[in-house]
């Protein structure tokens, strides 16, 4: 394997890994925030299919991002409302808006576009274009450093830096501002929050908005970026992969990026040999395509660390009367 | 806690008969904003599904499915475990099912539907074994897991369909066509016995009966055995169970087995009983409506038979809707998506203005 080879792999995990950082890290607030969120993967996909759509539309795919956001918000507070407002099950809310956005995103594909469920492809300024940092071509005969800059981080799309920018911010949120303090107590001690004379469930609502924000990106990325227009399922389970990395991470932000890195590595080695050849056995390429899904029920089951989630995940709060 | 607000069969039948219309009432709004018309939809629905005993032959086939992985979510539902694994559970059954009808040559179709009823269940129980394994003693979320392995076993019948079972001579990942002595006896020929006249056509067969044989049997194991109560104690409160001396880890074992187990069976309907060979994605996501199917039958193994018929009937008419109009066949899985929605999440929504007319009218009464 030579560097080019390494280069390509390396290039292509920053882009796979970006939805699912995005997921991740939009997983992260809502579940610190105590409200667990399976619904990842069909903001995902609501997000990726409106973005598509208006982008298509319009020819512009900043208007499609804006899209891909709105669309992902609204699913954030369906799920607000059935699981914070009226103290629903959350596991249950969440599957079903996996289901509403991949039957509604097929059947409103459908009616606009009629071709299958599909958005026509992209072109021009429907998609994001490449962008390329300074001084790319000026560092790139430096060793390491210059391939790592010019090739792997420069040209990528403006989400790609916009997904690896909100790392470090979500960081400073979650562990230096006072709605982070907040939040994180509200995921741990619902109680003791309302104690103090702060609304638990406006706090709880402001985390979904962030993560519905977050998917939105996410979903724009995949159908605008990654792809050029929108096809059915085309979030292909990254939802769900996101909140294996999420519990990976033990929903912290830097190892939330770690963690999808590392996924996003084994997608880009299934792209690149579907049937990869170790030596002594060839892994046919199902095998590889069900690796993400392995690893992660090997991670689940705790053999890397104990992995413990916010204390109040999942249990609706009941104000005292 | 609700039933001492409101009467019983109010909690049983009116809660999710309201949000069942709701879902309804937005489904055909749906409808109306991608340009067609609700009520001839419906028309076209009523039609194709319960207009012709064609149409019933398919409505019972899918009933049928239905029952099966309904019944697998609502035993799962009843120790408080939420499986979503019934899609790949029920694949995997499928192989077992395949696996048993190729390659044993049995004499006929009864002995042959008892031998891939015990294979499938085996094969859906075992997919079923290692997250409840990993629930029980790793304490890995079940639902994590269980959706892990529907992607692993889409996999997994990929790779067994277009590398080992695939005839060397057919192009598409499918198995041979099993033997024809293997049909299962339809409802035409079943019907037919009594004099009743029955589509020929219809794939309904009679597994529709196993599987209301399977419900009447899970009534009896939930309620009138030692093994159901512990399932249910340790569903309605976890640390109360344990005081009482139920082991935790057994009944996720047993609960998740038997879910597992009734979510493969539901294979041999739709492989043995429909295309008489193994497919890709045999199952059509009736794993996954049997979630719907559960929370609207209250994961009572009597109260899914109804919600089974209904989804029967919305999945043969969606496909009717498919054909005659512009109307995608995914509108399907928005009505299943609000009806788990409605039914399961938004139950408050529904339950508290409900509670409170009773409420009232019982002051006045």
């Amino acid at each position: 394997m030579d560097l080019a080879t390494i280069v390509q792999i390396l290039e292509s995990t920053l882009r796979l890994a970006t939805p699912l950082l995005f997921a991740c890290l939009a997983g992260l607030f809502s579940e610190r925030a105590g409200i667990v969120d399976i619904g990842l993967e069909g903001k995902l996909l609501i997000a990726a299919f409106f973005s598509a759509a208006i982008a298509f539309v319009t020819g512009s795919a900043w208007l499609g991002l804006l899209a891909g956001i709105a669309a992902s918000v609204v699913f954030s507070l369906i799920h607000g409302i059935a699981s914070i407002t009226f103290r629903g099950n959350q596991l249950i809310s969440g599957v079903a808006i996996n289901f509403l956005a991949s039957g509604m995103s097929v059947v409103i594909a459908q009616s606009w576009f009629r071709q299958g469920g599909r958005t026509p492809s992209l072109m021009g300024e429907g998609r994001f274009p490449p962008l390329e940092l300074p001084f790319a071509d000026a560092v790139a005969d430096v060793p390491v450093i210059g391939p790592l800059y010019s090739e792997i981080l420069s040209g990528n799309s403006i989400l790609v830096f916009v997904g690896l920018l909100a790392v470090p911010a979500t960081w400073w949120v979650l562990y230096r501002s006072r709605f982070g303090l907040r939040m994180r107590a509200v995921g741990e001690n619902p109680a003791a929050v309302d104690t103090a004379g702060i609304s638990v469930v406006r706090l709880r609502y402001y985390a979904i908005l962030i993560a519905g924000v977050l998917c939105g990106i996410g979903g724009a990325y995949l159908s605008t970026s990654l792809a050029a227009g929108f096809v059915r399922e085309m979030s292909a389970g990254r939802g769900y992969i996101a909140l294996a990395a999420l519990i990976f991470a033990k929903w912290r932000p830097w190892q939330a990026l770690f963690a999808v890195l590392l996924f996003g590595a084994l997608e880009a080695i299934a792209n690149r040999w579907p049937n990869l050849d170790l030596g002594f056995i060839t892994l046919p390429n199902q095998v590889m395509t069900a690796l993400p899904y392995i690893l992660t029920v090997i991670i689940l089951a705790g053999f890397v660390g104990k992995a413990i989630p916010p204390r109040a995940g999942g249990e609706p709060y009941v104000k005292e009367r | 806690m609700s039933s001492t607000r409101m009467p019983k069969w109010a909690d049983v039948l009116l809660v999710p008969l309201f949000s069942l219309l709701i879902a309804f009432a937005i489904s055909a709004l749906v409808i109306l904003a991608i340009g067609e018309d609700p009520v001839e939809a419906l028309v076209i629905m009523v039609r194709g599904s319960l207009g012709s005993t064609y149409g019933w032959g398919y409505t019972l086939y899918y009933t049928t499915n239905f029952l099966l992985t309904g019944l697998a979510v609502a035993i799962a539902f009843q120790a408080r475990l939420f499986n979503i694994g019934g899609e790949g559970q029920a694949l995997i059954g499928g192989l077992g099912v395949a696996l048993v009808c190729l390659f044993i040559p049995w004499p006929n179709w009864w002995t042959a539907m008892i031998a891939a009823i015990l294979a499938s269940a085996a094969f859906g129980a075992l997919w079923a074994a290692i997250p409840a394994f990993l629930q029980a003693k790793r304490g890995s979320h079940i639902v994590i897991t269980t959706i892990m392995f529907n992607f692993i076993a889409a996999s997994v019948m990929n790779y067994m369909l277009s590398h080992v079972l695939r005839p060397p001579t057919a192009m598409d990942p499918a198995t041979a066509r099993f033997d024809d002595v293997l049909r299962l006896p339809r409802l035409h020929d079943i019907l037919g016995l009594v004099g009743i006249e029955f589509s020929r056509s219809g794939p309904a067969n009679i597994m529709l009966f196993v599987a209301l044989l399977f419900c009447g049997l899970a009534y009896m194991l939930m309620w009138r055995t030692r093994l159901g109560f512990e399932i249910r104690a340790f569903g309605q409160s976890e640390p109360a169970a344990h005081y009482a001396g139920i082991s935790g880890v057994k009944i996720i074992m047993v609960a998740m087995l038997i879910s597992g187990a009734l979510a493969g069976t539901m294979a041999v309907n739709s492989v043995m009983g429909g295309p008489q060979r193994l497919v890709l994605n045999a199952v059509e996501g009736a794993g996954f409506i049997g979630i719907a199917v559960a929370l609207m039958g209250r994961s009572h193994p009597i109260g899914i038979i109804a919600p089974a018929l209904l989804f029967g009937f919305l999945y043969q008419g969606g496909g009717e809707l498919a054909i005659e109009t512009t109307i995608p066949r995914e509108m399907i899985i928005v009505i299943q998506a609000l009806v788990i929605m409605f039914t399961g999440a938004l139950d408050n929504m529904v339950r508290q203005p409900l509670e409170a007319v009773f409420l009232r009218l019982r002051r006045r009464g």
